[in-house]
């Protein structure tokens, strides 16, 4: 079999895909959450006629448009990854899960485009109701596409509601089974709720940086940090739940993920322990330096204290995942979404005692949280995708099987091609987010100065009666 | 029963697909065609005016590429899994090319430095031209036939490079630039528009000479096409498409030496991409991969078809109507430093 530095073609085509998509998911998990709050905000300014929400508009919508451009073309790599990469894949599951992907385009990536220009540059020429019609669109249409592309997803970690064609292609048979798969409703909440997370925290780490750099009169960077909080106190245990929930589906549907997540190698046949740390040697099937709590581990699968349960001991290492992988990806969720709480409550804590905006301690705290839900999103994605391992659609058909027909040399010198550019250009795009994320928003009364096509929508503050400050 | 109307919902999708490839080439067409005119807009003044004549509707028109993509996936996917790794380079080229142009859209603007600044502008022209060459080959590649096994690409690594397809690949550059131009030349006003009237007649003639070469050449790659268009009495009946390319050409050349009006040489030109694109049909039909699979073999179940064929009916009307809304909204000419206000 030809290599490429060593690598196969199936490993380099799976280090595409997952390179590529985990790109491009950083974006959508940005994008989602922030094209709702953009959405808020100029909701909120049409309201109370209160420029400081126009102003905060303003401000993250030129940050959104950055972090939606990189979303696009990281995007339409994707569309094109699953013919280059995974034909065989294609050509037997496409009859499924191509019609749902199509509806994607025709549901939400036309309506998140075509409404994109008269969000960014219309305000002026359609007027404020239009223009808060346009932003709800495209608000509304990241969130579509989360529901499609999840459902496509949660197909292949669920199949249902197909029969098997002679040729060997998966045949749709009843449509609602499709797109409602067992693990649907479950990941599409966890990853929609994720997504406003992400948000929130990012948002919240921009306004306490300001707030570290002495900006308190500065009534756009509280008004994004109090946002940002009461996003954090309210959705962190909604998420804790939901992935709890979630988790609990998995068991029933995926048990040998579950088993690679907690690490247990061994059977139990008198309470199960949770396995809090240790070193997973899926060679010697066994957890080194295993730090657990006994018994515990059952009533929170839904158990009781003395449950019995069988490990990976009783699975065969052809259908066992790369346990490390999926154990660590999977704990480092978790504790990010333990911390995201412990922010959210000491916001509250702060907030009631009057000094939500003067608690350097916090701030600092959320400034360092800020970019916590892009990890923990790459690693529940990660503990999500390498845990269906050795199978692309669950218990039907192996990633091995997936692959095109194609030589190492081309996948790995795509490969390198991907990285390198990814790294430079969407390093560059985080660079310029940064930079922008830098500077306070305006503070009142002076005139934008920001370049760019998104200045040119003519919103000065203070040209037109209902931008007078109000502060 | 089932069979014949299987076979009409297959015959749908085909022109259904058709149609949104011809609204990509040609939305996405001008738009790529203003990033490989950049070079002959050297004033960082006349730069920022193109690129705000495209910037509110970029995404839309890739769009449409993004259904094309999807929709073969979804109605025809053994097309899909056969054409897509034999087209492996140069799809991945496009794609890595795309991500340099569109990011330019935004990352223009915030380039600190002059030498950032030109670095992105030279992504936006780089990006641009290897989109559409990528394209070019991709129809070349596709027009001069790939070899199938089983359900698989059965050919190598370098098959879709040939005289041939190279030729397509610089005709889809020209004719990018031309409908570019003619963008250019309805949307500006001033030393810009007169330039791009310059650069239009200029490219006018480049493209229709690269649309005569790929015409008289594709009938000798394949038994099969040149019958289409020789085979005696059809002849008759296909030869209205040259007969009317010609009289698009001349109208064209009318409309660009006058000075009557700015934006008929832009629809010309979207008709005669039209024919062009009839004239390949009647090339490739009734395969999707010429010569070796036909539409009705790679075509996905019924129910699937069914089930798409129903939303693409109600959607695609109304996409198509919030699209010209979009349109509407930022129609008009533009001028320096307005960007859109
Ligand atoms: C949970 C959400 C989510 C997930 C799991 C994915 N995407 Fe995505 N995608 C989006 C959420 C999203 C979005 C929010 O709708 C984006 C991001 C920013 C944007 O521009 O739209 C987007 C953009 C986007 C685009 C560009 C759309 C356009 O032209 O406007 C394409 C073609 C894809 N995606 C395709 C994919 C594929 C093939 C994926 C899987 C392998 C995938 N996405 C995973
Ligand atoms: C929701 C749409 C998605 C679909 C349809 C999808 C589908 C796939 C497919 C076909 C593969 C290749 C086969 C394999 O190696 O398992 C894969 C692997 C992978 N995906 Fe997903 N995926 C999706 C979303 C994501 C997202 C958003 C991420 C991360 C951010 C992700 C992370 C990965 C990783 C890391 C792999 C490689 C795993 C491995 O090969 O061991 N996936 N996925
Ligand atoms: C203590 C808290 C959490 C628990 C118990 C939890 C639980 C889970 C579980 C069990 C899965 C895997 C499901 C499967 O593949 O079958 C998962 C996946 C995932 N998690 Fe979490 N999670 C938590 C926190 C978070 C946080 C804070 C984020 C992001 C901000 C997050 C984002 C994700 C994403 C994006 C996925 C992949 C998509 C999916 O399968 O739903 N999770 N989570």
């Amino acid at each position: 079999m030809d290599t490429f530095l060593g690598l196969d073609a199936l490993v380099l085509a799976r280090i595409q895909f997952g390179f590529t998509v985990a790109f491009h998911f950083l974006f959508p998990a940005f994008s989602i959450g922030l094209a709702s709050y953009v959405a808020v905000l100029n909701g909120m300014y049409l309201r109370t006629g209160n420029a400081a929400y126009l102003r905060l508009f303003n401000y993250w919508v030129k940050i959104f448009a950055i972090s939606f451009a990189m979303g696009v073309v990281s995007g339409i790599v994707m569309s094109y990854q699953f013919g280059t990469n995974w034909s065989v894949f294609s050509d037997r599951a496409g009859p499924v899960i191509g019609p749902l992907m199509a509806y994607e385009v025709l549901t939400a990536f036309f309506l998140e485009a075509g409404f994109l220009g008269i969000m960014l540059f219309g305000r002026d020429k359609v007027g404020n109701g239009l223009h808060m019609t346009a932003t709800l669109m495209v608000a509304v249409g990241t969130a579509i596409s989360a529901t499609w592309i999840l459902s496509v997803n949660s197909w292949m970690h669920t199949p249902a509601g197909f029969v098997m064609g002679e040729n060997g292609q998966f045949l749709p048979d009843d449509w609602l089974a499709v797109i409602f798969s067992p693990s649907f409703p479950y990941r599409l909440a966890h990853t929609l709720t994720a997504a406003y997370l992400t948000t929130a925290f990012i948002v919240g780490g921009v306004g306490a940086w300001h707030l570290l750099h002495g900006r308190h009169h500065n009534s756009g960077v509280k008004t994004m940090f109090s946002m940002a909080m009461w996003m954090a106190a309210l959705v962190a245990p909604l998420q804790i739940f939901l992935g709890h929930e979630h988790g609990l589906n998995t068991y029933e549907y995926q048990p040998t993920k579950v088993l690679a997540m907690e690490g247990h190698f061994e059977s139990y046949d008198d309470g199960i322990p949770l396995i809090l740390f240790g070193i997973p040697d899926q060679e010697a099937g066994e957890m080194r330096y295993e730090v657990s709590i006994p018994r515990i581990g059952g009533p929170i699968l839904g158990k009781g204290w003395d449950a019995s349960m069988e490990g990976l001991d009783t699975v065969p290492r052809s259908e066992e995942p790369p346990v490390g992988i999926v154990f660590w990806s999977f704990r480092v969720m978790v504790a990010i979404g333990m911390l995201m709480l412990a922010v959210g409550l000491w916001s509250l804590w702060s907030r009631w005692r009057g000094e939500l905006y003067y608690d350097k301690w916090l701030h600092r705290a959320a400034l360092v949280m800020a970019p916590s839900g892009l990890v923990a999103v790459i690693a529940g994605w990660i503990t999500t995708e390498v845990g269906r391992q050795p199978y692309t659609i669950y218990g039907e058909m192996r990633t091995a099987e997936s692959m095109s027909p194609l030589d190492a040399q081309a996948v790995g010198g795509s490969l390198i091609a991907f990285i390198v550019i990814y790294f430079a250009v969407f390093g560059a795009g985080i660079w310029y987010l940064l930079r922008l994320m830098s500077k306070p928003p305006e503070p009142a009364e002076t005139p934008q100065s920001e370049p760019g096509p998104i200045r040119t929508s003519g919103i000065t503050p203070g040209t037109t009666p209902e931008t007078t400050p109000a502060e | 029963m089932g069979l014949g109307i299987s076979l009409d919902l297959t015959v749908a999708w085909a022109i259904l697909l058709a149609l949104a490839v011809y609204i990509y080439v040609v939305l996405d067409g001008f738009d790529l065609g203003i990033g490989i005119l950049y070079p002959a807009y050297p004033e960082k003044e006349d730069r920022d005016l193109l690129m705000n004549t495209v910037a509110p509707v970029w995404d839309g028109n890739e769009t449409w590429l993004v259904l094309g993509g999807g929709g073969l996936f979804a109605a025809f996917p053994l097309a899909y899994a056969i054409i897509m790794p034999a087209l492996y380079p140069p799809v991945i080229a496009m794609l890595l090319a795309l991500i340099f142009r569109g990011v330019a859209f935004e990352f223009r603007w915030r380039a600190g430095s002059r030498f950032s600044k030109k670095f992105w502008d030279a992504a936006f022209i780089g990006g641009s031209t290897v989109a559409a060459l990528s394209q070019g080959i991709i129809l070349g590649a596709l027009l001069q036939g790939i070899e199938v096994d089983g359900r698989q690409y059965g050919g190598g690594w370098w098959d879709w490079l040939t005289p041939f397809s190279a030729v397509c690949g610089v005709a889809v550059v020209a004719g990018y630039a031309l409908l570019g131009a003619c963008w250019l030349n309805m949307k500006t006003i001033g030393h810009v528009r007169d330039r791009a009237r310059t650069l239009a007649r200029l490219l006018g003639f480049v493209t229709v000479g690269f649309i005569g070469v790929v015409s008289l050449w594709t009938p000798f790659l394949e038994q099969e096409y040149f019958s289409r268009w020789f085979a005696w009495p059809h002849m008759l009946e296909v030869a209205i498409i040259p007969v009317l390319v010609i009289g698009f050409v001349v109208m064209l050349g009318k409309e660009l030496y006058s000075e009557s009006n700015d934006w008929m040489p832009f629809v010309l030109t979207l008709g005669l991409f039209g024919l062009c694109f009839l004239g390949l049909g009647v090339c490739i039909w009734p395969y999707v991969i010429p010569t070796s699979v036909t539409l009705t073999e790679a075509a996905s179940p019924f129910k699937s078809q069914l089930f798409m064929f129903v939303g693409a009916v109600v959607l695609i009307p109304i996409i198509l109507a919030y699209t010209a809304f979009a349109y509407y909204v930022f129609r008009g000419k533009i001028e320096h430093g307005q960007g859109y206000h």
